[in-house]
Order: structure tokens, then sequence, then C-alpha cells
């Protein structure tokens, strides 16, 4: 093993988190940077960073539901209709019912697990594939947002609009930056060192070789100089401006289901499910409950996308979320998720989220029409998860297979060793 | 046979992949009409010298030479080795499920008329070709409607309708029964009698010594001997001296078991098949397991007794129609696998890769996955736990792995069930079935694995050991139960243990309590 090769692997590997993500993570910083050449700075300019956010963070939220869907092997297609519905469903409720608006949220998500309960039962209860359940479910609740809305735009009241048009209050002294936005970066920036500090000790509680400490330090202080410089950036754009609402949700929920899909019994079982249903089966894992409640959880999250998206616009349209599945599920594989299940990562899939995002706002801002954007989207798409395929199959370095291990998880990657080839291969499943 | 002309001569194969030398310096000759079996344990490179041989590691990818009917020969590919008459017939059937007979003969071969597909012909030429392997069947019939045995027919069909000289199977009988075996085994007769050479693959060394003409030994990748069946005179012993490099004295650990009381019952299992509900496939079996004991379930293939243990083993399979089961003495109701491992069962099944593990997880997560509980607070896993339990079973039950991050991919067959045993062993069980817990490894993790086996009967567990090798159950158990049709058909005692009364007790319903 080459002196790069063993840096790059203290840096990136062996510690806690998929810190292989060295790959995804270089990508995206190389568009990054490049955007920030071709557009004369633009790209890390303070309100296009903000709007940045705020424009996708609804797309991510529903990759992270998402992911989960494709790793436990199904997929789903009707986020984009759900968020619809649950959008002119609650803008309905505060127009109708005057519902106040922190009650009409909770409505929605609860109109949200409805329809994911609905989507769940067909799925693991009866079996129908997801694919159909969820194309059906396209249809059905796009139909449903014309009906209920009389495929009109209903406005939405004030308060609601936080969420998706919010930002972080100005408080405490003028030190011309928005205080709470670096009081957020300063947290961030402690969580990492905590992070670190916390993954050297369970190292050496499981007695496995501690990386020396200039190692934990680079580790450490690339990413809290980009927290920082970010909390910055965000924190000093136009007066009443700062860091979204809508990006804070985000983090929250990346945070909460990173730790679900990594570190809990339910989400090991996702992964299991994915991986080998009948193993898992066998294992004592719940297969139906699992599969109800990966549908019900992406239906949750599509509920909520669709709220943050009509408060973003002040109101909700029989346009909404068109595509959007689309979106989520190309972040999902760029991200590194394989199509038959039981891989991928919550981070990696936000990393390709973020990929798609800079592409699509770095060319908008140069002024390349949407139709070459959409092409260009389409092929980065197909060239990464084709790199990918290609480097598995040749047995190189894989960017997306170094993404989608997550906590030691290793997957295979080259051919079998030859021990395998002499074997016997599998006979009948079930025979006495 | 030594004076017939030299068909296939392999010369100094040798075939590596990164890290291993699969196969170093192979040779081989076969000639022309006869039957050369290729034996060797599990990794010595059987599968593998075949697939030199048939294009599937092109050449190129290999150091040596092949000459075919006199002339070096560089297959780029299956379909030129084909080409050459060369036919290679997997364990696993490449056929289509969904299709006839005649579009399975054909398929990628299809005869055509004016650039359709000539029907006609086809069916005609199908029914030849199936009388030739002696298949009776309407050539229209769907492959999933027959047998395993009419469908290895169908693939020896296909072969032929390639023209094929030199006819490869690869384990050929693995799956078939006693009698669908010997009507395999008659027609390679048949064959060499009208000149195709065959070269054949199996486990089953009676049979090899039955029906080959010479026999090239491999071991670890090497060619050991080529014997000449009647000149040397070769049994069974022989072959098995030449596969491992020494005289087998013990293949069982010694072991005196000590036994306990009954601590596990099943009374009157009554289970219908999960699609036809007029098929049972467990009959009204009761079997008893005492602590400390290893008890066998003998039986042919198709006999049940997968069936039967799994759904024992929270009603993972079938559909339950009736029947008990007693642990220590009080009933327990098992309606789910969860319920199973809850009440200290555990099922290791016969087929680990599809079954058994996830083969994306490593061995860490796959010790520990029956059993989160064990090192999670609150649903949380805590990975220092994980770590420490899977490196405990690494080491005891000797994994042959750097660490317990390594995937189990990479680990070969011995290894993988080491992984599944530990996995299963992790969750604290009083009972642990095992179906065909040794299939498909080699000799020495053989040995292993029934040390295993003991050492948990020793710790008062209850063993049940599912297995189609008779000797295996007679070493190993202490009482053995023949299934026969879903129904228990004896209960052996060690002593009484021997191959012709299990296998009498194995294909007859007499001794049955048939309801």
């Amino acid at each position: 093993m080459s002196r790069i090769k063993e840096l790059q692997k203290s840096l990136f590997a062996g510690t806690t988190s998929n810190a292989r993500q060295f790959g995804m993570i270089f990508t995206l910083v190389a568009i990054v940077l490049l955007f920030q050449i071709l557009t004369d700075g633009l790209t890390l300019n303070s309100s296009n960073l903000i709007s940045l956010v705020s424009q996708y963070s609804y797309i991510l939220i529903l990759a992270i539901g998402m992911l989960m869907v494709i790793v436990a092997g199904h997929i789903d297609l009707s986020v984009g209709s759900i968020a619809a519905f649950v959008g002119i469903v609650v803008a309905r409720a505060m127009q109708d019912w005057s519902l106040p608006w922190p009650v009409a949220i909770l409505f929605g998500l609860a109109v949200g697990a409805a329809i994911g309960a609905w989507q769940g039962f067909w799925v693991a209860y009866i079996g129908v594939p997801a694919f159909i359940v969820t194309l059906a479910g396209m249809m059905l609740f796009r139909g449903g947002n014309q009906y209920i809305g009389n495929a009109d735009t209903i406005p939405v009241p004030e308060g609601f609009k936080v969420i998706g048009a919010g930002f972080l209050p100005e408080v405490g002294p003028n030190t011309g930056y928005n205080n709470l936005t670096l009081l957020l970066g300063l947290l961030v920036a402690v969580a990492i060192v905590v992070r670190e500090w916390r993954v050297r000790r369970t190292r050496r509680e499981m007695d496995a070789e501690v990386a020396p400490m200039w190692i934990s330090v680079i580790r450490v202080a690339v990413p809290v100089a980009v927290i920082l410089y970010a909390a910055f950036r965000f924190a000093g754009g136009r007066v009443g401006t700062s860091f979204p609402v809508s990006g804070i949700i985000l983090g929250v929920l990346v945070v909460i289901y990173s730790f679900i899909t990594r570190n809990t019994a339910g989400g090991r079982h996702i992964y299991a499910v994915g991986g080998n249903s009948r193993a898992a089966e066998l294992s004592g894992v719940k297969l139906k409950r699992v599969n109800f409640l990966v549908m019900m959880n992406m239906s949750i999250l599509a509920a909520l996308a669709g709220m943050i998206f009509v408060a973003r616009s002040a109101a909700s349209g029989p346009q909404d979320g068109i595509g959007w599945e689309l979106d989520a599920i190309a972040a999902v594989f760029i991200g590194g998720a394989a199509v038959s299940g039981g891989l991928g990562t919550i981070s990696g899939s936000i990393v390709g989220g973020l990929v798609m995002a800079v592409l699509n706002n770095g060319l908008q801002l140069m002024g390349v029409g949407s139709d070459r954007v959409q092409i260009i989207k389409g092929l980065v798409l197909l060239l990464a998860v084709a790199l990918d395929v290609y480097n598995k199959n040749r047995g190189r370095f894989s960017i997306i297979g170094s993404v989608t291990r997550p906590f030691r998880r290793d997957t295979p990657t080259g051919p079998a060793p030859s021990v395998e080839a002499g074997q016997e291969p599998a006979k009948t499943p079930v025979a006495g | 046979m030594s004076d017939a002309p030299v068909l296939l001569e392999m010369r100094a194969i040798t075939k590596e992949f990164p890290g291993v030398k699969a196969l170093s310096d192979v040779n081989l000759v076969v000639r022309r009409g006869e039957i050369h079996a290729i034996a060797g344990e599990n990794g010595a490179g059987k599968s593998t010298l075949m697939k030199v041989l048939s294009g599937v590691y092109p050449y190129g990818s290999y150091a040596g030479e092949i000459v075919y009917q006199g002339a070096e020969s560089r297959f780029s590919d299956i379909r030129a080795s084909e080409h050459a008459g060369i036919v290679i017939i997997h364990q696993e059937l490449a056929l289509v499920p969904g299709m006839s007979i005649t579009e399975n003969i054909f398929l990628g071969n299809e005869p055509r008329r004016a650039g359709a597909i000539d029907w006609k012909s086809a069916n005609r030429q199908a029914l030849e070709l199936m009388a030739r392997v002696g298949l009776r069947e309407d050539p229209d019939t769907l492959i999933k409607d027959i047998g395993v045995g009419k469908q290895q027919l169908v693939e020896i069909a296909k072969a032929f309708a390639k023209d094929v000289k030199l006819l490869i199977l690869d384990e050929p009988t693995a799956a078939l029964n006693e009698s669908d075996s010997q009507h395999l085994l008659d027609l390679l007769r048949g064959f060499k009698q009208r000149g195709i050479t065959s070269i054949i693959i199996s486990h089953k060394l009676n049979e090899i010594a039955e029906i080959a003409d010479s026999i090239t030994i491999l071991r670890d990748g090497k060619t050991i001997e080529t014997l000449d069946v009647k000149a040397d005179g070769v049994d069974e012993d022989r072959i098995v001296r030449g596969m491992v490099g020494r005289e087998l004295h013990s293949r069982f650990p010694d072991h005196t078991p000590t036994i306990g009381e009954v601590f596990f019952e099943v009374r009157d299992w009554t289970v219908r098949h999960p699609i036809s509900a007029d098929r049972m496939v467990a009959k009204g079996s009761s079997f008893t397991v005492r602590r400390g004991e290893i008890v066998g379930f003998a039986g042919l293939m198709g006999a049940g007794r997968t069936e039967l243990a799994m759904s024992v083993f929270g009603r993972s399979y079938g559909v339950y129609q009736g029947g008990q089961i007693f642990k220590d003495g009080e009933e327990i109701v098992l309606k789910s696998v969860a319920d199973a491992i809850k009440h200290g069962l555990a099922y290791v099944s016969e087929d680990r890769k599809s079954l058994g593990l996830n083969l994306l997880d490593d061995i860490k997560t796959s010790v520990v996955s029956a059993k989160l509980s064990k090192i999670a607070d609150h649903g949380v896993v805590d990975p220092v736990r994980e770590y420490r339990a899977a490196e405990s079973y690494r080491k005891s039950l000797r994994v042959k792995a750097p660490t317990v991050d390594e995937g189990v991919t990479k680990l070969s067959g011995g290894n993988q069930q080491k992984v599944v045993l530990a996995k299963w062993m992790f969750t604290d069980p009083d009972l642990l079935i095992l179906d065909e817990p040794t299939r498909g490894i080699d000799v020495g993790a053989k040995y292993e694995i029934y040390g295993i086996i003991q050492q948990l009967a020793d710790q008062g567990k209850g063993v049940i050991v599912i297995s189609s090798e008779l000797p295996e159950l007679i070493g190993l158990c202490d009482r053995i139960y023949t299934v026969f049709e879903g129904t228990i058909t004896g209960n052996i005692e060690r002593r009484d243990a021997d191959p012709e009364l299990l296998m009498k007790q194995m294909t007859s319903a007499k001794k049955a309590q048939i309801r």
C-alpha cells in the first residue's frame, strides 16, 4: 500500500462514521470551487448560499426518507404527489377552518402518517411491490390535490411561512452578523470535536489501533474551518436573512436519522431486510413491520417537505412537487445506495443531493437554460453510477462504493477470492 | 482405455486470482470416449479448471495451454468452446423456468427459417434429442413443472443440440434422488458407447468409483495423480487418500456424551404446504430431544426434514395445522421466529448464502444480527460490546479472518458456516437445529464443525442435525430419526444405527403413524 493510500486510509477510514465519503465530498468541493470560479464568486456569496439551502432543503428531506426506502429494497414514486396533497390539505384547513398554523403542521404530519400507513399496508402486508403501490399513489394524491384545491392555488397565512421562508432571528448585540447563526456554527464545530474525541475513546475500548493525534487534528480542523467559514457567510447576509429555518429542520433530521440508521437495532433491521430479506426474517426481524414503518416514514417526511415548500412559496398549488421523487431518488443513487437494496447512508444521500443542488444552482447562475441543466443533470447521474459500477467490476477503489460503507459495514469489492471458485454453489433453498 | 487417442490435454495450467493461486501447474489428459472424473476437496480447483477449459476464464487470463483434438485451443468465451463441442453443465441449471422444454433446448440456438424461429422443426428435433437422453415428456411442458432430475436431462439434451463432443458435468447428481442419479449414470454409460467423452466432477465418491474410467485428483490447486480405475483397482478409500493426502482414520472428534432429561418435545406436528392446500409436509410428527443429546434427522431429499424443522422454528415454513411443542415440561407457542428465539431455539439453515447470511455484512454485524438486544441499550447498539462479542467468537471458533470487520463474502464456506454458527450461539439457545451444517465445506472444516457441535451438546444444549450424509449422522449423533414423506418413520439409537437400516426406514412408510 502506498504512502498516500495509507494516509488516506487513516484520514478517512477506520473511524466512526462513513468518513470514507472522501470521494463524494471531494467531488462536491470540486464542483463548488469550479462554480465559484466560473461565476466570479457568486456561488459562495451569502445570499446565494442562503437561497441554495432554502431551495433544496425539502428535496434533501425527501432524500433522507428515500434512502431508507431504497435501502430496504423498495422505491417511492409518490412523494411529490403526497407533498402536494398534504400542502393543499393544510392550506385549505388553515383557510376554511382557520386552524392555527402550529396545529396545522401537526395535522399535516398526521395526514402524511395516514397516507403512509395506507401505502405501507399494501406494500408490507399485502405484498404489492412498492413501485406499483406508489405509482398508484402518485396518481391518487395528485388527483387528490387537484380535487381539494379545485386545481387552484390556496395562499397560506403569514405565521405558517416561517418553516419555509423563515430565518434565525436577530438577537443580542449588533456585531454586523447574525448572532444565532454564528452560535449555531460554533455548536456544530464543538460537536465535531466531541465526536472525534469519542471515536478515539471507542477505538481504544475496542483495542483497535488509534490514529495518531495529528491525524485527528486534521480530521477535526478541516470540517471545523469549513463550518465556521459557512457560519460567517450565512450570518453575514442581508440584514433579516440568515441561516434558513428549513435548513435547521433538515440538519436536525439528518442527525436523528443518521443515528437511527447507524446506531439502532431498528436501523440495522432496515439494512438486513434490504440485504437479504429471507435471512433477516429467519433471524427474527419482523419483516412486515420494518417495511410498513419505512414506507410510512417516507410519507411523513414527504408531508413535511410539502409543507415547507408551501410555506416558502406562500401558497399551495396544483403543480407543487412535480418531479420531486426523481430528484430524491437521484440524490440517493448518486450518494451511493444500491438499486438492489441493503447499501447506502443518509450522509451519502445528502452529499449526493448537494452535488445535484450545487450543479443546478451553479448552472443557473451562469445563465444556462433549464433545458441544458436537465441534460447535464441526467448525464451526471448516469456517469456517477456508471463509474461506480465500472470500478466495482474492475475491483478498484470505488468512489460510491466507499461512500456506501456505513459504520464499518464493509462491502466486497473486486472478484471473489478463489476459495469461492472451487466451492459448491448453494442448492435448492428448501428441500428436506 | 489407456490406448485410446487423447482428446484433450491441459498442460501446466496456472490461474491466479488477486492474492491466491487457484491452480498451479495443473495437467489433465482426457482420452476419447472415456468417462473421466475429477475429484478433490472444495477449493481444490476443480471448478476453476473447468472454467478455464470452457472459456469462462478466457485465453490470456491463465498460463499454460489447452490442446484439444490435436490443436492448441484459445477459447475467448463460452461460445467459442461450445462451438468446438465442449459443453459444460453446471450444478445450478441454466434453464428458464417459465419456458417450455423445446424453448429451453434451443435457447440461443434456435432453428430458423427466413429469420423466424421454425417451431415445427424445433419441436421435432427436441423430441429426437429427448429420446436420446431418455426423457419422456411433452416438449411443450414448462421447465418449472418437471422435477430436478428431468431438468438435468433437458440440460443434457440442450448440450446435444449443440453437437457436443466433450460433455462436462459439474456435480450432476448432487440434487438428484437415488433413482434419478442412477438413470443419469446409465445415460453416461450409454454416451460412452456412442463415443461421447465426459468429464464428471462429483463429491459422491461411490459414483465416481463406479462409473469413471480414470480419475484425476486435485489438491490445493495442484494435480496429485491420475488413476486408471480398472488397472489400479481404485476404490473410495483410495480416492479419499489422494484427496486429503493421508488416510482418514477418524473423521469425527472423540466424544463421550453426557445425556440428561428430555427437555424438548414436539407432538403430532402437522403442517401443510404453503401453496398446495392438500399437501402435508409434516404429518403427525413427534420427536423429543434430551439435554446434551445430538439428534439426527435422516431422510432423502424432499422428505420434509427442512420443512419440519423450519415449521417448528416459529412457523417459518408452511401453514400450521396442528401439534404442540413442549419445553421443560411446559407447552410453548411459537408463532414467529422472534418467539422461537426468545424461547431458546436456533435454526441454522441449510443454505447459508441465501438464508443464513446477509452477504453485504461483515463478520461482526452478522454475529450479533439474531439478538441485537444483547448488545443494545434501549435499541441503541453499543459498538464496543458488539466488537467484543464477535471477537470472542472469532477466536474461539477459529474463524480464519484478520478482523471481525472482514466482509462475510470474503470467507470460505467453512468459515462462513462458523460465522452462522456463532450468530446462533450468540442467541444463547437451548436447542440448536442445524440443517446440513457441513454442506459444501471441506473435510478439515467439517471436523472442526463436528467439534463445535459436540461442545454445544456438552454445555447441556440439545442439538438436532439434519443431514443427507448418512456416515455423518452415524458418526455424530446419539440418536437418529428417519423421515419419509413428512412422517417420522424410525427412531434409532446410535448403537443400532447402520446405513442399511437407516436407508430402509428412510424409504418406507412401514412404521409410520399415518393419520
